[in-house]
Formats: structure tokens, C-alpha cells, sequence
């Protein structure tokens, strides 16, 4: 039994949730019209419903939507072709987590450079990527910072410590998003129809509760900040539903034990000091959003690959065929897209969904088993597939 | 393998490569002259001698008459190994290049008897490294009462391979009365497993050092046709055999699923699987399923048989943990089934790419 996991994944409580959760969308009335869609925003909430097969515990009357919180599968082609460009540098280490690796750019991903010789290395943490930096001084080591306000933090810090080490062949390619002008840009999209939301755990953790507030107060969806085990996704979900059947609409934290209201505050301070917000940033399958993206802030462009160096920045389009964008809003499932599981596969994946296993699209695709999911796997799967 | 083994192996293999220390190999060891022949006879006949191999052909000549007795198919097989690091908790590339080999032929229900040996040595390896190697493969081949009877050696620049890659290939023998593929696995079979998953590619993940660990994490790298005759006499109805080394349990049992147009439902809950492993598992997102092993079998056997299987297996000493992980079933067709211990149902496909390289 391993402490503090297995609590959190218990099946009789789970049961006891689930019948739960049956009930009370019973006493919504809308519920019986058409299903209650909720979204949960982050790739490690979708990882988990999958894994656990949480969806098909629930009742036909909810659909979950699964949201844009994977920073690996939003990241458009132009910014992967940046960073085959960076790696293929000579005298550079670009080093990057490993689910950023299989991103496919335009020409390649950064695994296919890497076998082309570039020199690229997977790293558990940028700390990771500081120490390649000062055991190779006559090195270039990059680190391919991304992902949401969860990793903005270690990111910084480490910026901050080279530059107290006097780290000078150290840099960041910043690829940070923020969540917050994310979920503002689907709630005004016109084909939007959701009904609540979960909300990311490990973003809350560092920039608490305060800013879903204007969830709540001007688009009139609950909102619950939900934790990662496949209990605390089913509880959130009661949270959700119980606000919905009592007319409340609120900021709820279900991941207490986790998030303090007001974040983590030497976290934050350190955001603030090495980053500023860009204008806008582009997203895979969603296009531009205002402030959504992230750049380094001019004293710090020592530590900036993208100032040190020049990068192509070009911007490539998604392809026509791709439906990542509807999937997101919630309008169509995955399996409805034209390209799912033919030309777009885990394997040569078109769209960003299907990009990372945290990806809605490469979830389905993996680990779902629905009958009209299993009868589309079967029509398009490849002759004598290579084993 | 216990800890005690592998320490006092180590201490074996110091005392014969002391006189060793600071030796190398050089470009001259692969040249067919005089510094080859000395490696061979001091390391790798020293080390694996028997009577084929010492014969010194160009060609090891195995008795038909002997091989004939044993079966009516020969089983025949080959595997290369660039594991890395060489060597790890419970066991080396030498273990693993003999038992893996073993391993396949005893898939296919055959005795295995004989392996060939290819090394490809990086300019500058230890000579020390090298013996260590040798001795533990010609360890591992005395455990599994095969023998090394043919080989070869080849000598690459430094950078052109990484310290020392071994292939291996092997001979067994299939008894007439045998008959294992996997496409006969049928609805109504259970699955088994005789043992904890994942720990070899867990011990593998440890020993490269990326996590500080409290706990160390032993590979399960042993010979399994012992395991697997054993399972015979208890049952002569076994459908499917396979070990699960590269991309795991899901991995086989997608072959079987596939090959037999059936389906495979898994129990969570009834796979073995060590904390340690299921720990390690959680900090790096790696799903056990697709860890590797090197000492795991999945058998695929009529259900009425299943209890006599397992209580077999559970007696044999590479077959304690034993377990009934799930049951063959019509449909999905080719699709593989995990039963969550939470109580909800998802998929388990092949694995996309690739989870950790150099494993074996």
C-alpha cells in the first residue's frame, strides 16, 4: 500500500460517489434535456479520468469536456521548429521534458534532430538542465521552459540561480502560458455550451483562487479546483453538480490539502521578477490569444534564447483537415473529428490533441473503450501494422 | 537474485580482473592477429569453455542424433543486447544476453541448449569489464544448463557503439507434444503471470542514477524454461506463451489479442506489482504495464486447467507470486481491456513510441 496515494484511489468510496453523482443530476432539470457538459481544463485531470476510466462511471447525463491544459499538445508548429532550430545549433545542449520531445514541427520534432545529431536531452526539472550548464562551461545549454503557472515557478528560480552562480552559458526558451486569458477566450467563443468547470489543481497551487473569480462572476459557471487522484476528480464533480442543483455558482477548492486561497506567494514573486505577459501567443487549435503567453523580461536577456540567439519564428498554420478546435469548446468528441485515428494517430499525430497522452484526442485513442471509439479504431487501423 | 549473490559474484569477478586493471582494448583485438587470439583464448574460451566450443571450428557441430532425441522442431532464436548501464541490480548484459535468449526458446516450450555469442567492443572498454561480462554470462549459461558454443568478436572505434554490445542466438528443442502460438488463445482461457511486473525496467530506470531512490529496485532477470516445463507436465493444453521484455505485459498480451482475434480483460487489482516499482511508476508518469522484464512470462491456459497451472507455478522457485491477471473473452476483438481498481474500464494498446530507451 503506498501512503497518501492509495487513500485516493479507494473503490468502495468510489462507488459510493458514484451513485451519489447519480442522483444529484437527477435534481437538475436541464440535465434531462440535453447532458450537463463540464470541462476539466488541465491534460493531468484528463490523464487521470482516462487512466482510471472515470467517464464511464458517470451517468449518460454528463459528458466531460477535456480542455486545452496540455502545454505540450497547444504548442504550435512554429515554436517546435524554433526549438529544432535552437538544438541544431552548434555547441548547444537543448534540454526539454520528455513529453516535449514527439511535438512534431513543420520539418521535424526535436526526437528526429536528436537522431540527426543534435545533441538533445531529456531533463526531470530546469535544475537538472543548470547543472549540465555548469559541468559543460564551453557549452550552450538551453532548456526548453513550458507548461502553465505549475512549472513558471522552478523555471524562474532557476534563472535567479544562475544568475547568482554567474552562469552566463545558461538560457530559458520560454514557452510559458497562463491559464486564466485561456479559459476566458472558450467561454467567449459563441459555440460554447459548457456548463461548469474543474479547475487545475497544480496551477491553483501557485496562483490560488482568486483569479477564477470572474468565472463566476461574469460568465455564471461553477467552478471547482480540483485535485489529481481519480477520487478527488469524481468528488469535484459532485461539487459542480451540487452548486448546479442549488442555483449556486461559485469558486470552489476541493484540492484543500494542496492549495492555499492566496497561492504560493515567494512562487508568484518570482514569476513576476523574471517574466512579463506578451501581447498575445498563439495556440495550437485555438489560434492568437491576448496575454496568454509569456516572454522573459529585458534584464534578464542574458538568460533568454531567444535574444541570445536568433530564432526563425515563423508562424505555420494548422493543418485545414484538423477539428482540435472543436474538440476543445466541447462541440464535437474527438472520435467525430474527419481525421481521428486515420490520418491523425498517436503515432503521426496532425493535431495538438493528439499529440501527448495528456491530449484529449491521444487519450481516446489510447485508453478509451466505447463502442463507437472501438468500431473507428477498427476501420481505420492500418494493415499489417509493424509490431 | 538475492543481494548476497550478486556481491559475492562481484567478488569472484575482482580477483580475476585484477591482473587486468588498466588494460583496454585496442583497434588490434578485432584484427584477426596475434592480440586477438590471446583475448580469445584468455577471456572468452577461459570463460564459456566446454567441448564444442573448445573444438575451435569456425563452426560449432551439434549431434543430430542427440538433438532428435529431445523433439521433432527445433527451436531457434536470436536477440542483441545495448542495455545501459551495463550493469545494474540483479544482474548485467551478460545475464541478460544469456537469460534472454533462453528465455524466447522457452516461450516456444522448447528446451533450450545451445546460444552463439557476437560481442561488439568499443575501443578503449576495460578488459576487466569485458571478463566481468564474460563470467557472468558463462554463470548464467551454467544456471541454465545451456552452452556457449560458437562466437565471435569485432572491434569498433571509440564512439562508434557505446562500451559493449552482445548478440546472442539460440537452439533448443520442441517436444512432439507441444504446441504453443499466439493465435490459440480462446474465450474462456485466463491469463497468468508468474510474478511482479516491471521490476527489470524499473531496476534499469534506478541504476542510471536519475532518482535518488531509498529503496533499490532488483531486475527479474532469470532463465524461465525450467518455470516453463514445469507448467507443461501440469497442463499439455497451454495455448500461448510469451515473456514480456520490451514494452511489458501490454505488449504481449496485445500480440495474443491480436494474433488470436480475441479479446483480453485485465484485472488491475490481481496484478503483481512491487510498491517499490508502483512508487517509481507515479513520480516519473511511466505506466507499469509497458515496463520491461526479464524473468516475466505470460501464459495463456484453458480456465479448467488454471488452478492446476498455477499451483505448479506457485511451487516452482521463479513462480511464487503467481498470479491470474484476467481472462480471454469474445469482444472487443484485438483489444486489450484493464479492469481500473477504481472501478472504471479503459483500453490498454500498444505502446506509442518509445518509454525508456536502451533496456535491454
Amino acid at each position: 500500500m503506498m501512503k497518501y496515494v492509495d487513500e485516493f484511489r479507494d473503490p468502495v468510496k468510489a462507488q459510493v460517489l458514484k451513485h451519489e453523482i447519480s442522483e444529484l443530476v437527477k435534481q437538475i432539470p436541464s440535465a434531462a434535456e440535453r447532458p450537463l457538459q463540464i470541462m476539466e481544463f488541465c491534460g493531468g485531470h484528463t490523464h487521470t479520468i482516462f487512466r482510471y476510466g472515470i467517464e464511464q462511471m458517470l451517468p449518460k447525463s454528463i459528458e466531460l469536456v477535456h480542455g486545452p491544459g496540455c502545454p505540450v499538445c497547444v504548442l504550435p508548429m512554429g515554436r517546435v521548429d524554433d526549438c529544432v532550430a535552437l538544438a541544431e545549433r552548434p555547441n548547444v545542449i537543448f534540454t526539454t521534458f520528455g513529453d516535449a520531445m514527439r511535438v512534431p514541427g513543420s520539418k521535424k520534432s526535436l526526437l528526429q534532430a536528436k537522431a540527426e545529431g543534435a545533441d538533445v536531452r531529456m531533463v526531470y526539472s530546469p535544475l537538472d538542465s543548470l547543472a549540465l550548464a555548469r559541468k559543460n562551461p564551453d557549452r550552450e545549454v538551453i532548456f526548453f521552459a513550458l507548461g502553465f503557472e505549475t512549472t513558471m515557478p522552478s523555471s524562474a528560480l532557476t534563472v535567479l540561480q544562475a544568475e547568482v552562480e554567474g552562469i552566463k552559458n545558461f538560457s530559458l526558451f520560454c514557452n510559458h502560458i497562463t491559464t486564466v486569458p485561456t479559459i476566458k477566450a472558450i467561454l467567449d467563443s459563441p459555440d460554447m455550451r459548457l456548463d461548469g468547470f474543474l479547475a487545475p489543481g497544480h496551477v491553483s497551487m501557485v496562483v490560488g483562487e482568486q483569479p477564477f473569480q470572474f468565472i463566476t462572476a461574469n460568465y455564471n459557471k461553477p467552478i471547482v479546483i480540483t485535485g489529481f487522484e481519480p477520487l478527488d476528480i469524481l468528488q469535484s464533480i459532485w461539487m459542480v453538480l451540487k452548486q448546479l442543483a442549488e442555483n449556486r455558482c461559485e469558486v470552489e477548492n476541493q484540492y484543500k490539502r494542496i492549495v492555499p486561497v492566496d497561492g504560493n506567494e515567494p512562487g508568484l514573486d518570482a514569476i513576476s521578477k523574471v517574466f512579463e505577459l506578451r501581447e498575445f501567443f498563439e495556440w495550437r487549435g485555438l489560434g492568437s490569444i491576448d496575454h496568454s503567453g509569456i516572454r522573459m523580461r529585458g534584464e534578464y536577456a542574458l538568460y533568454d534564447a531567444e535574444q541570445k540567439f536568433t530564432v526563425p519564428n515563423l508562424k505555420i498554420a494548422d493543418p485545414k483537415s484538423c477539428q482540435c478546435g472543436e474538440v476543445l469548446k466541447g462541440v464535437i468528441k474527438p472520435w467525430e473529428c474527419k481525421i481521428f485515428g486515420g490520418a491523425c494517430t498517436p503515432e503521426n499525430p496532425m493535431g495538438a490533441l493528439m499529440v501527448s497522452s495528456e491530449g484529449a484526442c491521444a487519450a481516446y485513442y489510447n485508453f478509451g473503450n466505447l463502442p463507437e471509439l472501438l468500431a473507428k479504431r477498427k476501420a481505420t487501423k492500418p494493415e499489417g501494422e509493424a509490431v | 537474485m538475492s543481494t548476497s549473490k550478486v556481491t559475492s559474484k562481484q567478488g569472484q569477478a575482482d580477483k580475476l580482473y585484477l591482473k587486468d586493471k588498466g588494460k583496454t582494448i585496442n583497434m588490434s583485438h578485432g584484427s584477426g592477429g596475434k592480440a586477438m587470439r590471446a583475448l580469445i583464448d584468455d577471456v572468452f574460451i577461459k570463460g564459456f569453455s566446454n567441448p564444442i566450443l573448445d573444438q575451435l571450428e569456425d563452426q560449432a557441430r551439434l549431434s543430430l542424433k542427440e538433438l532428435s532425441a529431445l523433439g521433432d522442431r527445433l527451436a531457434f532464436t536470436t536477440d542483441s543486447y545495448v542495455v545501459d548501464p551495463l550493469f545494474f541490480p540483479g544482474g548485467d548484459i551478460g545475464t541478460l544476453a544469456v537469460n534472454g535468449t533462453v528465455n524466447d526458446l522457452a516461450a516456444g516450450g522448447a528446451k533450450p541448449l545451445y546460444l552463439s555469442c557476437g560481442f561488439i567492443l568499443e575501443e578503449g572498454l576495460p578488459i576487466e569489464t569485458l571478463r566481468r561480462v564474460v563470467t557472468s554470462m558463462s554463470q548464467a549459461a551454467a544456471e541454465a544448463g545451456v552452452f556457449i558454443v560458437t562466437g565471435d568478436t569485432k572491434v569498433v572505434n571509440h564512439g562508434s557503439a557505446d562500451k559493449l554490445f552482445i548478440n546472442t542466438a539460440g537452439i533448443g528443442v520442441i517436444n512432439k507434444k507441444v504446441d504453443i502460438a499466439a493465435d490459440r488463445a480462446i474465450p474462456g482461457d485466463v491469463i497468468i503471470i508468474n510474478g511482479h511486473i516491471g521490476d527489470h525496467g524499473a531496476a534499469i530506470v534506478d541504476a542510471r542514477g536519475e532518482l535518488a531512490l531509498e529503496s533499490t529496485i532488483e531486475s527479474d532477470c532469470q532463465p524461465l524454461h525450467e518455470l516453463v516445463q514445469t507448467m507443461i507436465s501440469a497442463c499439455d493444453e497451454i495455448h500461448c506463451l510469451r515473456d514480456a521484455t520490451r514494452g511489458g505485459i501490454a505488449t504481449v498480451l496485445n500480440e495474443f489479442a491480436e494474433a488470436s482475434n480475441v479479446g483480453i480483460r485485465l484485472d488491475e487489482s490481481a496484478i503483481p506489482i512491487r510498491d517499490e516499482v508502483r512508487g517509481m511508476c507515479e513520480i516519473l508518469g511511466l505506466d507499469p504495464l509497458y515496463l520491461a522484464n526479464e524473468g516475466k512470462m505470460l501464459a495463456v491456459v484453458p480456465a479448467k486447467h488454471a488452478q492446476t497451472v498455477l499451483a505448479a507455478m506457485r511451487a516452482h522457485k521463479q513462480g511464487e507470486h503467481s498470479a491470474i491477471i484476467g481472462e480471454v473473452v469474445e469482444q472487443p476483438a484485438s483489444i486489450v481491456v484493464l479492469q481500473t481498481m477504481f472501478g472504471g474500464e479503459r483500453i490498454v494498446d500498444m505502446l506509442v513510441g518509445e518509454q525508456l530507451p536502451r533496456i535491454c
